[in-house]
């Protein structure tokens, strides 16, 4: 009884009095309010999981001396996202800023929880990001977010199993994958990759690469809802073929079997995003030298399109008392030069300001690990070619979850992926509906 | 067995008694509120209603009790459940009579060693215990399948859909052997040693005196590991919740009914429909322990 007991407490206590944060909207913010605001001896609390963020902590304290930042690691977007929500619902212990994933924004939106940034001066640094990276955070005309990271779509292979099977460098187009898959599988056992089924986020990448727009939200109550669209099936069916022909495994992803399957030469190539090639230096230093980057496959020869898997933002909450604080520290993390290139270079956050994906100390690098080739110049450049227009629902909790229980299961246990797919709607459909929501 | 009947004297109590009698209590009374009672009442008062993104929370009366009682997630991870519990439970159960009685019989050398192997799982964390195991299952590199490589089999996946749910019955058995031999352990070492002085006499042997001594006078504390294991079982979240990690895709958001309550919870943001879940399963817990302790009872008031 115990344990029912647990649940049933902590349920309670998660739905304490729910309160709406105070959304104050105001008049632009004047150059001397911003001077009083940042020598006004404040405490700031900031959320996030990046790993040692306290070095570009320092920065911004040494640049506002006044400015107190009280910085908490939350470990994760599993555990982070509970905790935020939690706090936000008891209206007590909400942080100033707050990591939020491209993909929750809307979700965040939804519940009133994020200030619109655009008073604050957000919208003049526009032109200082990436296009597509400020579609994420700028949507229906407020801006929600100052962007961290992103993670543009490539293909990291491993350059001497490629040789073996006699491909030379990446495939370009998805048949020429397929192709390939067939060559490595018979001339050297290795998988070409490996197609999860726990990762939504790699296969929402793939159907962005193929341009499918699956989601859209007014930021009121009305969504869209297109998973089972035409482009989406095509993709999941490419796959199944793939899968079907035993030419690629379904391991799950970021698992300890996972690690040692790409020790192993168990996976020829991984399909990921710009901060795959640190990912991967740090978790099979025995392949040191082997690796190259290479484009993700188009469909058809000439096509030069990208997708994206995973990207953070630093977002400023609504409840927060001190607004203009609250912004200059989310903004000077993400924007100042220093700070973003120390993201890049020591966090390995792959950047979003077109400065640090042109600076020198960022691009020039030659891992080792990658033979010499220049990974942060090639990413940069895929960071231009992804599609620019991709939105996120308002409750991507459930979208994730359910992935597990229908597309994800169907990979993972070889079924039809098409029919999974079509469940997939169904159930996020009803989801939405259950919850309120006019779906489109 | 015969009831006996203890007749008190009632004796009205003075004012003054009955004011340190409230005294005396009240600490109880007040803990026993807060902690326990007002925790319960208001997820059930939470469980009446239903709440929307769009929209806010709107009285619904039994509606969440209606919608999980339709909810084929629900049912599933209670026939789960059911399933563990009438697999595992018995060899568990059996398995832990089996050293009770081997320890107490003073025939197995080592025997305080033994008794302290088969306890240490239970004094191991079960969050680390599932980890553990779960490298040993590891499909491609774990323990077990080089095990099987080393001798030229090929081993099962012990972490597909189909498997996972013995894996886990292989975890709770490992973690739970020590404690309820413990228990029944405990047991054994109250029985009188006349009794078995008197059963040699009249020329039994160990096992007749296993049979005929120590099992039924040990009949209550089995019952008592038996009632704990059925709350167990339908209360399993730790082990699958940590697989969960290792094996992503064999174990469903619904898995067990107090995992869905959870995924329902802070995942779907559903807390009242996952406050009437959690209040169905208590429900369930209690009709099935009440069904076994009666079922036991009348058998032993028929012996």
């Amino acid at each position: 009884m115990l344990g029912a007991i647990a649940v049933v407490t902590a349920v309670a206590l998660a739905g304490c009095a729910p309160s709406t944060g105070s959304t104050t909207s105001t008049g632009p913010v004047t150059q001397a309010q911003i001077d009083k605001a940042m020598n006004t001896p404040t405490t700031l609390t900031f959320w996030s999981w990046v790993p040692n963020l306290q070095t570009e902590v320092n920065l911004f304290e040494k640049k506002y001396p006044k400015i107190q930042v009280k910085l908490v690691n939350t470990t994760g977007g599993s555990q982070h996202y509970p905790k935020l929500r939690a706090a936000l619902k008891s209206g007590k212990g909400v942080p100033d800023v707050s990591q939020v994933e491209f993909q929750y924004i809307p979700s965040f939106v939804q519940t009133k929880s994020l200030l619109d940034l655009t008073p604050y001066g957000a919208a003049d640094l526009k032109s200082d990001y990436v296009d597509w990276v400020w579609n994420q955070v700028a949507v229906n005309g407020a801006v929600w977010s100052m962007p961290q990271d992103s993670g543009p779509l490539g293909n990291l292979y491993r350059d001497d199993i490629y040789k073996k099977a006699g491909l030379d460098g990446a495939p370009k187009t998805w048949d020429d994958f397929a192709t390939a898959a067939a060559a490595v599988k018979s001339k050297t056992g290795s998988y070409i990759t490996d197609m999860p089924g726990n990762d939504m986020g790699q296969m929402l990448g793939l159907f962005w690469q193929a341009g499918a727009k699956p989601f859209s939200y007014d930021g009121k109550k009305t969504v869209s809802i297109d998973l089972n669209s035409s482009t989406d099936q095509s993709v999941v069916s490419y796959w199944q073929n793939l899968i079907d022909k035993d030419l690629v495994s379904t391991d799950p992803d970021f698992t300890d079997a996972y690690y040692q399957g790409l020790a192993n030469n168990k996976y020829a190539s991984w399909l990921v995003a710009a901060w795959g090639p640190v990912f991967l230096q740090g978790t099979v230093k025995n392949t040191s030298g082997l690796w190259r980057a290479g484009k993700i496959p188009q469909k058809s020869a000439g096509d030069d399109v990208s997708g994206n898997w995973g990207g953070s933002t630093d977002a400023v909450m609504s409840t927060t008392k001190n607004p203009i604080a609250a912004y200059e520290l989310a903004k000077f993390i993400n924007h100042d030069p220093e700070s973003t290139l120390a993201l890049a270079n020591t966090q390995f956050l792959f950047p979003v300001t077109k400065s640090t994906l042109t600076d020198p100390k960022f691009v020039d690098q030659t891992p080792e690990f990658y033979g010499g080739q220049k990974v942060n110049e090639f990413f940069a450049g895929v960071s231009s070619t992804v599609d620019p227009k991709f939105e996120w629902p308002p409750f991507m909790d459930y979208v994730s979850s359910s992935y597990g229980d229908t597309l994800g299961k169907a990979i993972a246990d070889h079924t039809d992926l098409k029919a999974a797919l079509s469940a997939w709607q169904d159930k996020v459909v009803a989801y939405a509906k259950q919850q309120g929501f006019t779906v489109k | 067995m015969s009831v006996i009947e203890v007749r008190r004297r009632v004796r009205q109590l003075h004012g003054a008694e009955t004011r340190a009698a409230w005294l005396l209590v009240i600490p109880f009374l007040v803990v026993f509120l807060a902690m326990f009672v007002a925790p319960l009442a208001y997820s059930a008062y939470l469980s009446l209603f239903s709440s929307q993104l769009v929209g806010g929370e709107i009285f619904t009366g039994l509606g969440n009790y209606a919608r999980a009682l339709q909810d084929p997630s629900f049912w599933g991870g209670l026939g789960r459940v059911a399933l563990f519990l009438f697999i595992q439970v018995p060899i568990m159960l059996a398995a832990a009579i089996f050293f009770a009685l081997a320890i107490d019989s003073r025939r197995v050398r080592g025997g305080r060693l033994v008794r302290l192997l088969v306890f240490i799982p239970y004094a191991v964390p079960s969050v680390v215990a599932t980890l553990m195991w779960g490298y040993l299952y590891g499909t491609d590199f774990g323990l077990i399948t080089q095990i099987f490589k080393a001798v030229g089999l090929t081993s099962p996946n012990l972490l597909s859909p189909g498997n996972v749910l013995g894996s886990t019955m292989n975890i709770v058995c490992w973690e739970f052997i020590g404690y309820n031999m413990i228990i029944l352990y405990a047991a054994l070492r109250s029985i009188p040693e006349e009794l078995y002085e008197a059963a040699e006499i009249d020329g039994a042997s160990q096992l007749r005196i296993a049979w005929s001594i120590k099992l039924p006078a040990i009949r209550q504390a089995i019952l008592l590991t038996v009632i704990f294991s059925i709350i167990g079982s339908f209360q399993l979240f730790n082990e699958p919740n940590l697989l969960f990690n290792i094996a992503p895709n064999a174990i469903g958001t619904d898995f067990t009914p107090n995992l869905y309550a959870f995924n329902v919870a802070f995942k779907n943001q559903e807390i009242n429909y996952a406050a009437a879940i959690a209040f169905l399963l208590g429900i369930v817990i209690m009709i099935v322990s009440f069904v076994v302790q009666r079922a036991t009872n009348r058998t032993e008031d028929e012996s």
